[in-house]
């Protein structure tokens, strides 16, 4: 299992369309994705998930990959996270 | 006793469109969600997860051509909303938990039913307001989904008849696009306000139409009796014999006094003293045009070209444009045509739907009108060659919408000049010299009016939106609507200010907005110079009227008395002591 706390820094936080972009990109890997925020773990799969966790600008998120391809998971995580997912930051 | 045994309930909304219209409801409802309690015998939970299954890629193909529709029109970030849409549908949360309904022997529309109710209920306990709100997103798939499942068509207003007045939440330009051609008595809708898409549809249909009228949906059933009182903005269901009877003589009165205006149709608006006014037009699309030249209206004074836009699948073609505008044109010759330039965006946009995740915090100073077209200047080029093209067969004009610094305008011209070479080039003939001008309807504007009329070749001035921009008030919101004064001293001194700002600049003034169809500010008006007034065509004879009954001389000093007032009282004073002088 690998683990990486990332960081939202877009200024309009993890809104639909970023949302929309982790699922799509998470959906690439074989590997299970959760989220954790708090004493809340969600499917890096599922948008609705995402956007229950209502991160905002500045919130630390917790990514958990488990999987033959954890790691290649993990760091496009990590990409497109401190891209700030192509938005304003 | 249930509400549908009372008579005379009555409900008071927005008076959206003028007139009263007896009939019978026609309920037009949205999808809904709706909880339908079946069990499902175990040798047949195969089939229905396979019936959920294809519920599920029907609502995939109607949410992927709305995205490609999204995408064509407004570009591919837009189009992501759509994604995020697809992307629910799918959603394990949705699914996993719906089949696990299933497999216990529910329905499936019980299972997506329940799935739904368990997640907006854990988004409503979030705190922040847009996530949040999110949950409408997710209800809206749901709903869609739903629809596919019971294997319903979506409903259209083609199965109206004579007798109805149609109920709904809201209307939007797809709804009502069917249902030009169709007699419908009256308009009633829980939502929208003066300048909402019904209000404008009713008016150009001559229907009497109440809006903003909360939950009436949920008050009426289909076939009930009920009353449009569009004059005082009122709904009626189950009126009692007495009140129908009243309200059929009030018909009869209305119809009559309309009569009586219609022979001013072909009278000039000329003052007793002699001066003359233009009186226009607002119009929506060419069939319009018919109604408009019965009202006696000389010219056209706003086409919102939008419309165009709303109601189809695909972005209009330069072709399209062209021969929609010639058509208006031609009809209207020789009197003039000022086409506005797409006003997309802000309410419009978000009444399509496709605002609905929210990009924009506050879409009504936001990405909208001639800032939308400069962002996306291929959209822009397209309208305007088709605009040009359309010039040589009679009297167009151009209006750029939204202008809120000279720049705009400067940046506008350009790309109207790139158009003009390319149809140069492809040999396409337009009218060389064809006007431009801009509409004043941002406060920053009509306080440099004098530097915007020496760009331009006109100026109109709306003055639904300078009054909302000005008073900082949404006039929906019934909280602060009061304050949305057309009269309010800073708004006369800031029409003065761009009338006399045109006429020392030689450009002639115009206004499209709603005060230019209201005949109690008329005079008003026409004492502050107003060129031409330009509004819903059923307005033009009783502003015909009221132009006809008084003189330059005394509307000047009506203007001026005005202009002087401090408050609301000192300008109500005013106006009595007009009225009885």
């Amino acid at each position: 299992m690998t683990e990486k706390k990332l960081r939202v820094i877009n200024k309009l936080g993890l809104h639909a369309r970023p949302a929309s972009m982790v699922v799509q990109s998470a959906m690439k890997f074989q590997s299970t994705i959760t989220i954790v925020k708090d004493e809340y773990t969600v499917d890096a799969k599922s948008i609705m998930g995402l956007m229950m966790l209502a991160a905002a600008n500045g919130t630390e998120l917790l990514f958990r990959a488990d999987g033959i391809d954890e790691n290649e998971a993990i760091s496009k995580m990590e990409e497109i996270f401190n891209n700030g997912f192509g938005e304003e930051i | 006793m249930t509400p549908n045994d009372k008579t005379n309930i009555i409900l008071t909304g927005v008076p959206a469109s003028p007139g009263v219209a007896i009939g019978k409801v026609f309920l037009f409802e949205d999808d809904e969600l709706v909880l339908i309690e079946k069990t499902i015998p175990k040798n047949k939970i195969k089939d229905e997860i396979t019936r959920l299954n294809q519920a599920i890629v029907k609502t995939k193909a109607e949410l992927q051509e709305n995205q490609v529709e999204l995408n064509k029109m407004l570009g591919k970030s837009y189009a992501k909303i759509a994604d995020a849409h697809v992307l629910i549908l799918n959603d394990p949360m949705l699914n996993k938990d719906a089949v696990a309904l299933i497999n216990e022997g529910n329905s499936a529309e019980f299972a997506i039913y329940k799935v739904t109710e368990k997640i907006t209920k854990a988004f409503d306990l979030i705190d922040d307001e847009y996530f949040r709100e999110r949950k409408h997103d997710i209800v809206d798939v749901a709903k869609k989904l739903m629809r596919h499942l019971q294997g319903k068509q979506k409903k259209t207003l083609a199965d109206l008849d004579s007798e109805s007045i149609v109920v709904s939440k809201n209307l939007t330009p797809s709804d009502t696009v069917s249902m030009r051609e169709v007699m419908v008595r009256g308009f009633a809708t829980d939502t929208g306000g003066k300048t909402s898409h019904t209000a404008l549809v009713a008016q150009s249909l001559e229907i009497p139409a109440v809006v903003g009228l909360k939950n009436i949906t949920s008050q009426v059933s289909h076939g009930m009796s009920i009353i449009v009182d569009g004059n005082q903005g009122i709904v009626i269901l189950n009126p009692s014999k007495e009140t129908q009877e009243n309200y059929k003589r009030e018909h009869d009165i209305q119809a009559a006094t309309q009569k009586n205006l219609e022979k001013l149709k072909d009278l000039p608006a000329t003052t007793i003293d002699g001066k003359e006014v233009v009186l226009g037009a607002n119009i929506e699309n060419p069939e319009e045009v018919r109604s408009v030249l019965k009202h006696g209206a000389n010219g056209i004074g706003l086409y919102r070209s939008e419309f165009m836009y709303l109601t189809r699948k695909t972005l209009p073609t330069e072709e399209e444009h062209f021969s929609n505008y010639s058509k208006v044109a031609k009809m209207m010759m020789p009197y003039e045509v000022i086409i506005r330039t797409i006003d997309l965006g802000g309410d419009k946009i978000s009444k399509l739907g496709l605002m609905n995740i929210g990009q924009e915090a506050n879409p009504f100073m936001g990405l909208r009108a001639i800032r939308l077209c400069l962002k996306y200047p291929d959209l822009f080029k397209t309208q305007l060659k088709g605009i040009l093209r359309a010039s040589v067969n009679g009297n167009v004009k151009i209006m750029y919408p939204m202008i809120s610094q000279i720049e705009e305008i400067r940046q506008a011209n350009d790309i109207l000049n790139q158009a003009k070479i390319e149809l140069r080039k492809e040999g396409k003939k337009f009218d060389e010299n064809i006007q431009i001008g801009a509409m004043i309807e941002v406060p920053s504007v009509a306080v440099v009016a004098d530097i915007i009329a020496k760009e331009v070749d006109f100026m109109s001035i709306g003055t639904n939106d300078l009054i909302q921009y000005t008073m900082a008030v949404d006039r929906v919101n019934e909280d602060v609507a009061f304050l949305y004064d057309p009269l309010h001293p800073a708004i006369l001194r800031l029409l003065k200010t761009i009338i006399d700002a045109g006429h020392n600049a030689g450009k002639s003034v115009g206004m499209c907005g709603e005060m230019a169809g209201s005949p109690e500010f008329s005079i008003a008006l026409l004492g502050l110079g107003l060129d031409e007034f330009s509004m819903s065509a059923i307005q033009i004879p009783k502003i015909k009227n009221v132009i006809r009954s008084v003189s330059m001389k005394d509307a000047k000093n009506l203007a001026n008395e005005l202009l002087k007032c401090s408050d609301r009282a000192a300008i109500s004073g005013v106006i009595k002591k007009f009225k009885y002088r």
